[in-house]
């Protein structure tokens, strides 16, 4: 089945079998690894990608279906100006280990502080934002804090 | 031989017809012509159960994009939620959160963001998983189901949905185009409450409770529990015992009349024992939180 995909700003047409999730066709036949595999079944979040502008388990999602959708991998967030405030935040922090979550959880919180889903940066808020997202590292705390740190820089240039 | 990973979830193993109908119209049509169609919504249950091959269908009929199931309304006494709207969309509506607290209250605690992004309501009725986050508050509400073919619709109470886990009297022709809910009823207290291993997880015992306080008198509660049954039920027994109770004397009798009215049973979640304990517990916390809160009828949900 023909689709038409906006990947990371531009139009791709793809064809894709019905069995083949977003994460199949991201990966194998768009080359774009930066999109982990982990459960494969919604649960650790490792596949996280923007579709429409939600944060999505692509390994969920059937590709047929997305017909003149808008998608976004970490690769390409992480060349944003808030990409890159986030990648920087998690360095400094010492957040990534063995760093296979990390495209995951760069994608959910570019979208949670682009949505407002995290605006105080609280940790019950945080918290809830990243939930979908497993790490077997680090135990979070890291995490927490180079969210935070982000937040406190978009407070300190007046961003909302 | 090392058989942890002997199931590769990264893809569906098999493979299958997919329809993208523009109408819903158009989806009855392929629903009645071709053999073995399923509906899919947003997938979130299915791709899982295909992935393992708990289910192989030979055709899905894909009706996540069609408008007419996208909406939320308030229809003079009812909220009308069309079937295939996201989980988080439905965290996301004002109409929700102050017409319909208690299902406002259930969805918000379901899943992770990501999966609230793509699963809907309407799959999650659909599925019919004993331990549906959507279905308790449903039932407490006395929610309507709009079921429709071809050869026109008909509307369901949610009570007589369900019929054993991962069974309803859905018929492959049919789809769930949207649930009707009457509003939240003035000055009644709510409370849904669940026990999972995670935030995100499936719940191992959920309850839902709505009850109005008169002269200190609780009256008219109606409580439903998931997990605990073949079904999600409505706890009777429990509901006509503590009617016209006080809270203290709500909260030793309730207790003791909801094991009558479950059947929990032991599986990779809990122990059927464990989820007798916890519901009474859950029970109690639900009762309380509901009392009080219908004693603050201004109270809303934080958006």
């Amino acid at each position: 089945m023909r689709v038409r995909l906006r990947v990371n700003g531009s139009w791709v047409e793809v064809d894709v079998e019905p069995h083949e999730t977003l994460l199949n066709v991201l990966r194998d036949r768009l080359r774009i690894r930066s999109v982990k595999y982990g459960c494969g079944i919604g649960e650790c979040g490792s596949c996280t990608v923007l579709l429409n502008g939600r944060p999505v388990t692509s390994c969920l999602v059937l590709a047929a279906g997305l017909d003149g959708t808008s998608i976004e991998t970490a690769d390409y967030l992480a060349k944003t100006e808030l990409g890159t405030r986030i990648v920087n935040a998690l360095l400094l922090e010492g957040a990534i280990q063995c760093g296979y979550c990390i495209p995951g959880f760069l994608v959910t919180i570019y979208a949670a502080l682009k949505s407002g889903m995290i605006r105080r940066g609280d940790s019950t808020e945080i918290a809830r934002a990243i939930s979908g997202n497993i790490c077997r590292c680090t135990g979070y705390i890291n995490i927490v804090k180079a969210v935070r740190r982000v937040v406190a820089e978009l407070v300190a240039i007046g961003a909302d | 031989m090392l058989s942890v990973n002997r199931i590769n979830t990264y893809r569906i193993p098999f493979t299958f017809e997919y329809y993208r109908p523009r109408t819903l119209r158009e989806a009855l049509e392929i629903l009645r012509s071709v053999e073995g169609a399923k509906v899919v919504a947003g997938g979130t249950d299915l791709v899982v159960d295909m992935k393992f091959r708990r289910v192989e269908p030979k055709a899905l009929v894909d009706v996540s994009k069609l408008e007419e199931l996208r909406y939320v309304r308030l229809v003079e006494d009812y909220v009308e939620i069309g079937s295939a709207v996201t989980l988080q969309e439905l965290v996301e509506s004002e109409v929700v959160r102050a017409r319909l607290p208690l299902l406002w209250e259930a969805v918000n605690s379901m899943a992770s963001w990501q999966v609230r992004n793509i699963a809907t309501i309407g799959g999650n009725i659909c599925n019919a998983s004993p331990a549906a986050d959507t279905a308790p508050p449903l039932l407490a509400y006395g929610a309507k189901l709009l079921l429709t073919s071809l050869d026109g619709v008909r509307e369901v109470g949610i009570g007589e949905f369900f019929v054993g886990p991962k069974r309803s009297i859905i018929r492959p022709d049919e789809v769930l185009q949207a649930i009707r809910v009457p509003v939240h009823p003035a000055g009644y207290g709510w409370s849904f409450r669940k026990v999972s291993r995670t935030s995100f997880d499936i719940a191992k015992i959920s309850v839902a409770v709505l009850l109005k306080v008169d002269g200190g008198r609780i009256r008219d509660p109606r409580i439903a529990l998931g997990a605990v049954a073949p079904t999600p039920v409505r706890a009777r027994s429990t509901e006509r015992a503590i009617e016209s109770l006080s809270l203290e004397e709500a909260l030793e009798v309730g207790p003791r009349f909801v094991e009558g009215d479950i059947a929990p049973i032991d599986d990779v979640r809990s122990t059927a024992w464990y989820r007798r304990e916890v519901a009474k517990v859950l029970l109690r916390d639900s009762l309380r939180t509901a009392y009080e809160r219908s004693l603050n009828p201004g109270w809303v949900h934080e958006g």
